[in-house]
């Protein structure tokens, strides 16, 4: 009965906590300019469906993409398992679907065995991959310090879990072998049945192995569920979202600012009436310039590194990672919403997305290929970013490189962004 | 010019009465360059040959504003692009075919919500139709046939419109041996010169990305490389210098291979 009690106190603390940093990460989501992403909802749902539930993108690279969909399903079956395991703690009950599935049961728990097992392989092929292969994409300087602790963080979080679950099960296995009161038998363990020979024989220190891994499994997964809003790893819930919020225009088109539109048409038609309204500041300076969409994608961001790895500037040595951008507007973003926790509302700190966190050389370094955008699984625009901060390096602060005013310069005064007249544009055709 | 075909513009043919039933957007690069202008005039040459009534702007033909757009002045941009929809409503110009993807992509896609609506077509797009159409075929013992041919794909046709095939069917009719990049489609690489990167040096790195994509042309080993943009036809070329491949590698449009392969 208390073990009952204080099982609900603690998933009730756990889901309030939960809620708590949730609703500030919308908040801080909701600091970003209007856009339209709520038109065509069936076209929409459709590259949710492909992308996020389906992987899609993932399958570019097919040996992690494999190793990621072992991960990924199993996470989201071995969560039914979750709901069984909630009941059982708020009720005292031992294994409360079995007497409303019957035998499909057996199949169920074996299938959760199968796939706890393939999370565990996965988890474990990642952490090498990360630690001992060293992977150039897993190991870019970005990633030096928090990032790299908060991934193994994870995948060791998801191997512990995953070898309380299999344990949990192995003794409790034993213990229904032995006939022990409040074990009653049920269940079929392909795995854990493998594991029985490891566990004593005894039957009080079986009861508490699986007690404590059962508690070690709740526990852990509600502990990770409040380290998800800190962590790089809230692309779990994000990623549907942010595919169903996806950018449909051709990745080529850049979004013509309405605000420029205004005041071209008054430089071209002096009769018109002059913009109204509060002039509005061009470009990005800092998170609150982003739309919210772009902070949701910084959200969304598991640092996988795939945008990186494809970026022309990055593979020749350039110093933007279009996977830096996207962690720094979240860091900037995290910051912004402390100082507005702090403070009321936000209070001028004096610092920026651009330059405190990215630099002029990262965003010059771009050539708009949009290959980062392309590779992104969850479909992240960095791109939008970068243009966005040139637009305001260059329209608020005249601050191009000398090249690139040079070839401004030519194309207000001849119409090509080279210094030829336009008055020479066909000579070609008698040559 | 070489074979003396002329070239008309909107300007010409509305004194005439007439009007184009197609418009030929040349390009800053088509038009300035000396390597694309050849292209271009290729390109004239297709047009010509299959009889469709096309026309230039000539000295009316403006920048579309995407350098300017890509590196953060959209005012610009939109100046640009307001001046030239001005000219191309002045002609109630339909229809566009353009011989280079960073302008089919402006105009296709960034001018219809400052108020120009065109039909808007890359010109590997025209050769593709027409060949479908068997308007174009190429010629009996042409240079091609048999020869180790790859594709790179301009990120404004290929990831920023979704244009893979068309170029491609138009390399596929000449019986010749095409490979593929190692990175192609939409995994393709970057010639290094989008994003207004072509009016500037880079950035500072160990390697210039177009060398890093001419190493993938030399892996492949085919003789000639196909382009379809007039900026990566420079950065290709600049690649191909630089490890001192112009013998073995030839850079070459798609319009140029179709001009020469048809015998136009």
């Amino acid at each position: 009965m208390i073990s009952q009690l204080i099982f609900g106190i603690i998933l009730i603390a756990a889901l309030v906590l939960f809620y708590k940093n949730a609703s500030k990460i919308y908040r801080n989501i909701k600091l970003g300019q209007s856009v339209n992403r709520f038109d065509r909802a069936g076209e929409r749902l459709k590259i949710m469906l492909l992308v996020a539930f389906g992987q899609k993108k993932m399958f570019k690279r097919p040996i992690p993409a494999l190793l990621h969909l072992f991960v990924y399903v199993g996470f989201c079956i071995i969560n039914i398992e979750m709901l069984e395991i909630v009941i059982d703690g708020l009720f005292g009950s031992h294994r409360v679907l079995s007497s409303v599935l019957g035998g499909f049961y057996n199949v169920l728990i074996a299938g959760f065995e199968i796939l706890a097992f393939l999370v565990l392989l996965g988890c474990v092929i990642f952490f090498v991959r990360r630690n001992v292969l060293k992977l150039k994409r897993l190991n870019q300087v970005e990633l030096n310090n928090w990032p790299k602790t908060d991934a193994n963080l994870i995948l060791t979080a998801e191997i512990l879990l995953m070898a309380a679950f299999l344990i949990m099960n192995a003794a409790d296995y034993k213990l229904q072998q032995s006939a022990v009161e409040g074990y009653h038998s049920v269940g079929s363990f392909p795995i854990s049945s493998y594991l029985v020979g490891i566990l004593p024989d005894s039957i009080s220190s079986l009861i508490v192995i699986e007690r404590f891994a059962w508690w070690f499994h709740i526990l852990g997964v509600l502990a990770f569920l409040n380290y998800l809003p800190i962590s790089k790893h809230l692309h779990i819930i994000l990623a549907f979202p942010n595919t169903y919020f996806t950018r449909l225009e051709p990745k080529g088109e850049l979004n013509n600012m309405a605000s420029v539109t205004e005041e071209v048409k008054v430089m071209l038609d002096p009769s018109l009436p002059p913009p109204t309204g509060e002039p509005s500041r061009f470009g990005v300076k800092d998170v609150q310039d982003l739309t919210w969409k772009n902070l949701l994608d910084a959200y969304t961001c598991t640092e996988c590194g795939r945008c990186t790895s494809s970026c022309p500037a990055n593979m020749t040595g350039k110093l933007l990672s279009p996977r830096k951008i996207m962690m720094d507007t979240r860091d900037r973003l995290e910051e912004v919403g402390k100082n507005i926790d702090k403070n009321g509302s936000f209070v001028e700190d004096g610092k920026g997305l651009l330059d405190t966190y990215i630099s002029r050389e990262e965003i010059w370094a771009c050539t708009s290929c949009n290959a980062c955008v392309e590779q992104c699984p969850v479909n992240i625009n960095p791109l939008e970013i970068i243009i966005g901060l040139r637009q305001f390096a260059v329209m608020e602060e005249s601050q191009a490189p000398s090249s690139i005013n040079n070839m401004f310069s030519n194309l207000e005064n001849n119409g090509a962004p080279w210094k030829y007249s336009q008055a020479d544009r066909a000579n070609w055709t008698n040559q | 010019m070489e074979n003396q075909i002329h070239i008309p513009t909107v300007a010409e043919l509305m004194a005439k009465g007439e009007s184009p039933d197609l418009l030929f957007w040349v390009g800053c690069a088509g038009s300035f360059d000396e390597r694309a202008q050849r292209i271009t005039k290729d390109i004239c040459k297709i047009l010509a040959h299959v009889g469709i009534k096309y026309a230039i702007l000539g000295t009316e033909e403006s920048c579309t504003g995407d350098p300017a757009k890509r590196a953060g002045n959209e005012f610009l941009f939109q100046m640009q692009a307001m001046m030239n929809i001005q000219v191309l409503d002045g002609y109630e110009i339909k229809k566009i075919v353009t011989a280079c993807p960073h302008c089919f992509n402006t105009l296709k896609n960034e001018y219809p919500g400052l108020g120009g609506h065109y039909e808007v077509i890359h010109h590997t797009q025209l050769i593709q139709s027409l060949i479908d159409e068997g308007k174009l075929r190429p010629a009996d013992g042409h240079e091609f046939k048999g020869k180790k041919i790859t594709y790179h794909d301009p990120c404004y046709l290929g990831r920023g419109n979704d244009v893979y095939e068309a170029p491609r069917k138009a390399l596929e009719v000449l019986d010749a041996d095409l490979v593929e990049l190692k990175r192609c489609k939409s995994n393709g690489l970057c010639c290094g010169a989008g994003g207004a990167q072509m009016f500037k040096e880079p950035e500072k790195g160990d390697k210039d990305i177009n060398v890093e994509r001419i190493e993938d042309v030399i892996e492949s080993q085919a003789s000639i490389v196909a382009a379809a943009c007039p900026f990566c036809m420079t950065m290709l070329r600049d690649g191909v210098k630089v490890k001192e491949k112009e013998q073995e590698i030839k850079v070459l449009d798609i319009a140029e291979i179709t001009v020469k392969a048809n015998n136009l």
